[in-house]
């Protein structure tokens, strides 16, 4: 059987051949210099970062025997097989559960106040003034910018050890974070509704007030709950600090070497942020919902 | 001329009864789902100590350190050059971390595809996996490896790498996931085999989606790479901890500034890069 493909004569196939040749070689070239880069860069930060392959193969095993541990007792047998011993501590974790669940409550609702109320002043389609607008958002960066932590670091030298320094920390970097989303959702809103409140005389906040905001709710509560889920977590850790939470324990656990304590409260702080995702995902889509049926 | 209609108030409150009828069973709930997230909000305050004078307290010691911080003032140029080393040191620690994540992320996405991999038990473990260890905290990671390596930049290294693997290797399986299933058949079809199939009917498409998504996590890395220095881990948050306790609080603010120029930087060559590879606004969602 003769081939259907029809052969380009010589003369007009060896260009096309040259030039794709050329192409492929320029790729190559690219994708090597691009490796190149890269792989300067980690030798640099290999230095600078300390590593060492070899103390990393000498030490490995305390790696695994560490994962191991968390799940042993003191007396050697698997945790669970003894969930009473395992969990002793249960009414004080919850306790202290419960608070870290309070101070992201807390942190995240003050966050978004704050934010509700400075993403229209943000918003480049609505904002009443330019610079105020610059300043907003530049606050807003620098909120999101330096990490809870450190809030919380400073925030335990003025308000003293405790949840207060915790939720103040969060607050601040929901604001910060919540800010810039909020004024985005702003900016995407139809301007029609607006220019037709504005149009009968009213003042810019009853403009936004039953222009803007009609259109921006569900999304503003969406992002309140992805951002409590985010807060839940980093409530964990606040305590690390000094900040409250269940984040003391967990620390003085890993630092003491208590092991089966230290896997006690991870599997407890997993299990209460996975139940938070489950819901408030729920919830979202359902308020996803609402707005795709408008 | 504008001219004046007098309208009937009564006459519309009949035709459109819905809107004057006071609140609807919608708007109720709403308004009970409202009422307890604050009640629920007063309680939490109360709780957490915002109403025994505490707060007050605080706000006046807190505008007391923040004039303290001000100018920011690193002290000395031995500071100066202290705390750049560290802020390069925190994003070497940022690059590697990302670097071996994602090298190491690969074999495991391909086994959480569900294009890819049949085995529903493995893919069912490799998934589990992944979310276990992206659920726990960074700094919890960097204090286990603190354990292992000694404290230091390389254990937040690696703190680094462990937490992003489990990011990675969900969001590289969905977006092998996404890929078009064409060029995969295509290579079936000419005879290749599975690996062939991945390496030129996959890879080519979604290599550039998972480049941005590695850049998009070297920002937020950098980011938190400051933090991992407080819990020990090497890096500017160790420079900015002791700071802070030795409450050098111009030197606090001198460092904050130093870390929101280079995050600043970073964020601007990367996205930069990221719009380069896919176009604007793919892979910030991420």
């Amino acid at each position: 059987m003769t081939s259907p493909i029809a052969q380009l004569p010589e003369a007009q196939l060896r260009p096309l051949l040259a030039a794709y040749e050329a192409s492929v070689r320029s790729r190559r070239w690219h994708t090597l210099m691009i490796f190149a880069c890269v792989a300067v860069a980690i030798a640099l930060s290999s230095i600078s970062a300390e590593v060492s392959p070899l103390k990393l193969a000498d030490n490995i095993g305390r790696f695994t025997s560490y994962i191991f541990r968390l799940f042993h007792l003191e007396n050697g047998a698997f945790v669970w097989t003894d969930p009473a011993e395992w969990y002793w501590g249960l009414a004080r974790w919850l306790r202290l559960l419960g608070e870290t669940l309070l101070m992201a409550y807390v942190g995240t609702l003050l966050g978004a106040a704050g934010a509700f109320g400075l993403s229209f002043l943000a918003a480049a389609n609505v904002a009443p003034s330019r610079w105020l607008r610059i300043v907003v958002r530049r606050f807003c960066e620098l909120c999101r910018t330096v990490p809870v932590l450190v809030f919380a670091l400073m925030f335990v030298i003025a308000f003293g050890l405790g949840p207060m320094a915790g939720v103040l920390g969060v607050a601040i970097h929901t604001l910060g974070a919540l800010g810039k989303l909020f004024s985005e959702v702003v900016e995407n809103i139809d301007m029609k509704p607006v220019e037709g409140v504005s149009s009968t005389g009213a003042a810019w906040p009853a403009a936004m007030r039953y222009g803007a905001l009609p259109q921006t709710m569900s999304n503003f509560v969406s992002y309140t709950l992805l951002r409590f889920e985010i807060n839940v977590r980093e409530g964990a850790i606040l305590g690390f600090v000094g900040a409250g939470g269940i984040g003391q324990d967990l620390i003085e656990a890993i630092r003491k070497f208590y092991y089966s304590d230290v896997s006690a409260i991870l599997v407890l702080i997993l299990v209460t942020v996975a139940i938070i995702d489950a819901l408030t995902t729920r919830v979202r889509h359902h308020l996803i919902g609402i707005e795709e049926s408008h | 001329m504008a001219r004046r209609t007098s309208f009937d108030l009564g006459e519309i409150r009949r035709r459109h009864p819905q809107h004057f009828g006071g609140l609807g069973r919608d708007q109720r709930s709403l308004a009970i789902i409202a009422g307890t997230a604050f009640a629920l909000l007063v309680f939490g305050m109360a709780q957490l100590g915002f109403f025994d004078g505490k707060l007050i307290r605080g706000l006046g010691r807190l505008a007391e350190i923040a004039g303290l911080m001000l100018p920011p003032d690193p002290g000395n140029w031995a500071h100066v050059r202290l705390y750049v080393v560290a802020l390069f040191e925190t994003i070497a620690i940022a690059l590697l971390g990302t670097l071996a994540a994602a090298v190491l992320a690969m074999p495991l996405a391909l086994l959480a595809a569900r294009n890819v991999t049949t085995a529903r038990i493995l893919r069912f473990f490799t998934r589990r996996s992944l979310d276990t260890i992206r659920s726990v905290d960074i700094l919890v990671w960097a204090l286990i490896w603190i354990n292992v390596v000694g404290l230091g930049p390389f254990a937040g290294a690696l703190a680094i790498m462990t937490s992003d693997l489990g990011s990675f290797g969900k969001l590289f399986s969905e977006a092998i996931e996404a890929a078009d299933r064409k060029p995969l058949e295509g290579v079936t079809s000419t005879g290749g085999g599975r690996i062939l199939g991945v390496r030129f009917g996959i890879l080519p498409e979604v290599f550039p989606v998972l480049a941005s998504q590695v850049l998009y996590y070297f920002e937020s890395n950098t980011r938190s790479a400051t933090t991992i220095g407080i819990v020990g881990a090497g890096g500017i948050g160790l420079q900015l901890a002791d700071a802070i306790r030795t409450l050098e609080l111009q030197q606090v603010s001198f460092i904050i500034l130093l870390i929101l120029a280079a995050v600043t930087a970073i964020d601007f060559v990367s996205s930069k890069l990221r719009f380069a590879m896919i176009g604007p606004r793919a892979g910030t969602t991420a």
